[in-house]
């Protein structure tokens, strides 16, 4: 489980955010969502200590994550899987040596071991017969289920994406949308994302934050969002003609 | 201004030294850089040197003009201003505009496309991982290319002099030989080793902090070679008037 209290965080007069709280449960699909500038990604970077907050506390199971030094966040940060946006995979790498760079670097396994754990996670995210290929050589899907299966190398307690389908056609975004939930719920883990894709928040959100202007407007499931009243919200998630039909065909 | 950036590169250098996760790996990265900053300069250094010898010949017969000067002082002259200062230094100014700009847009690009992010995020040190290889190759490699350019400037001046006629082999070679000071040696290797590590941690330090996209990794690029060889030359001189 991981809780945030009173996040606090600025970039010079910008206040980005304003003491979020919030608390994100193991096995559960929980999602940041709010427009362009509400502060989504900077409160996901707070969380895994990439930025750190002016105020306000992060745990990570009861651990309070803010207050640790570099040595002792090592520990919570081998249990973190991350795919960022736009997949960070390292270029010069293979897309095997990009998965085993964790395993390489912190555990003992033998070169066999780290193999098989490779195709296992490629094969998991099928993307099997990819190993030698570099980053470049990929599409963006292919880099995004890369991604995921590094970040999956280590078999994570906490998994975060960052706006894992941006720059997706919608049948891959729907693919890495099910991935997550699938990864979720095999490894019980704690998983955030930050989107703004309505087909993620409609399809896989368990727990839904939502962010305006730096501050926490609204929090619920999916189902709860449709019924919502708050104007701020309903003017986000239902700005697309689609979107309005489809509340309007459910209500 | 200059102190908050110097502040920074000190506690980045305190990050680099960090204890490494896995020597194996840090070992591997470190041959890699050794390949890359020395057996790729390799023959940059070797034009740049022969031709620089072959010019200092040609420069210093025509200055002196003299039938009380012997043309052995040729060789002589050409030999210690390369083991001194042409050796090391003009090796440092060439390999910074080379090796520096490509170890700072290889760094920030890695800022600017996440994947340093993805390193801490794993919880690898990433200044570490990055750029003590990077250093460490620089400190062992430049000491190495400045032997090779103080032997090829001096061969250079040999086979200039001889060519255009401005000193005989014979008298250059005997030059040469006399009058050696082994010491001049170990000043040159000690520039050589302060010159490496500017080389690659100023370039280091300039694409960690890059912020940004495409056009400021090329300014930081740019950025990392002025302050390179301004550093490079102030180093020169304190490390001169220190050690002769």
């Amino acid at each position: 489980m991981i809780e945030i209290q009173n996040i606090h965080k600025s970039f010079g007069d910008n206040h980005v955010l304003n003491g979020i709280d919030a608390t994100f449960e193991p096995g559960k699909v929980s999602l940041i969502i709010g427009g362009s500038g509400s502060g989504k990604s900077t409160l996901l970077k707070c969380i895994v200590g990439l930025h750190e907050p002016e105020e306000g506390h992060v745990f990570f199971d009861a651990q309070e994550f803010t207050v640790m030094n570099a040595d002792e966040r090592v520990s919570i940060r081998r249990e973190i899987g991350m795919l960022f946006q736009n997949s960070a995979l390292f270029d010069s790498m293979t897309v095997e040596q990009n998965i085993v760079f964790a395993l390489d670097m912190f555990t003992d396994m033998s070169r066999k071991e780290k193999l098989e754990r490779a195709n296992f996670c490629l094969d998991r995210v099928n993307l099997k017969d990819t190993n030698k290929l570099y980053p470049s050589e990929l599409s963006g899907g292919m880099k995004k289920r890369v991604g995921i299966a590094r970040a999956i190398s280590m078999s994570p307690k906490y998994l975060f994406c960052d706006e894992p389908n941006s720059g997706l056609d919608p049948a891959t975004a729907i693919l890495i949308d099910e991935l997550i939930q699938e990864l979720t719920e095999e490894y019980q883990c704690t998983t955030i994302v930050v989107t703004h894709d309505m087909n993620s928040v409609m399809g896989i959100g368990d727990y839904i934050l939502f962010l305006y202007k730096g501050m926490k407007f609204w929090e619920g499931s999916n189902k709860d969002m449709l019924q919502s009243d708050v104007q701020e919200l309903n003017d986000f998630v239902f700005a697309s003609p689609l979107m309005k039909a489809a509340r309007s065909t459910i209500k | 201004m200059i102190f908050h950036h110097f502040g920074k590169y000190v506690l980045l250098l305190r990050s680099v030294f960090r204890r490494p996760e896995k020597w194996k790996i840090y070992l591997k990265e470190i041959f890699h850089e050794m390949n890359e900053i020395g057996i790729g300069s390799l023959g940059l250094i070797l034009i740049i040197s022969t031709f620089i010898g072959a010019v200092m010949t040609l420069q210093i017969a025509f200055q002196l003009v003299s039938d009380l000067i012997p043309s052995t002082v040729i060789g002589q002259i050409n030999r210690d201003s390369n083991i001194l200062e042409l050796g090391p230094t003009i090796s440092a100014l060439v390999l910074m505009g080379k090796v520096g700009s490509s170890i700072s847009s290889q760094i920030g690009s890695m800022r600017v496309t996440e994947q340093i992010d993805a390193l801490e995020i794993m919880g690898v040190n990433a200044p570490g991982y990055l750029i003590l290889p990077k250093i460490v190759a620089g400190i062992i490699m430049m000491p190495v290319l400045v032997i090779i350019a103080i032997f090829c400037a001096i061969c250079g001046g040999l086979i200039g002099g001889a060519m255009s006629g401005a000193v005989a082999p014979n008298d250059y070679i005997q030059g040469i030989q006399g009058g050696f000071n082994g010491f001049t040696i170990v000043v040159a290797l000690v520039k050589a080793f302060i010159f490496g590590f500017i080389i690659t941690s100023v370039p280091a330090y300039k694409g960690f902090y890059v912020r940004g996209g495409a056009l400021e990794v090329g300014q930081a690029g740019t950025q990392a070679v002025v302050i390179g060889c301004i550093a490079i030359l102030a180093c020169d001189y304190i490390i001169t008037a220190l050690m002769l």
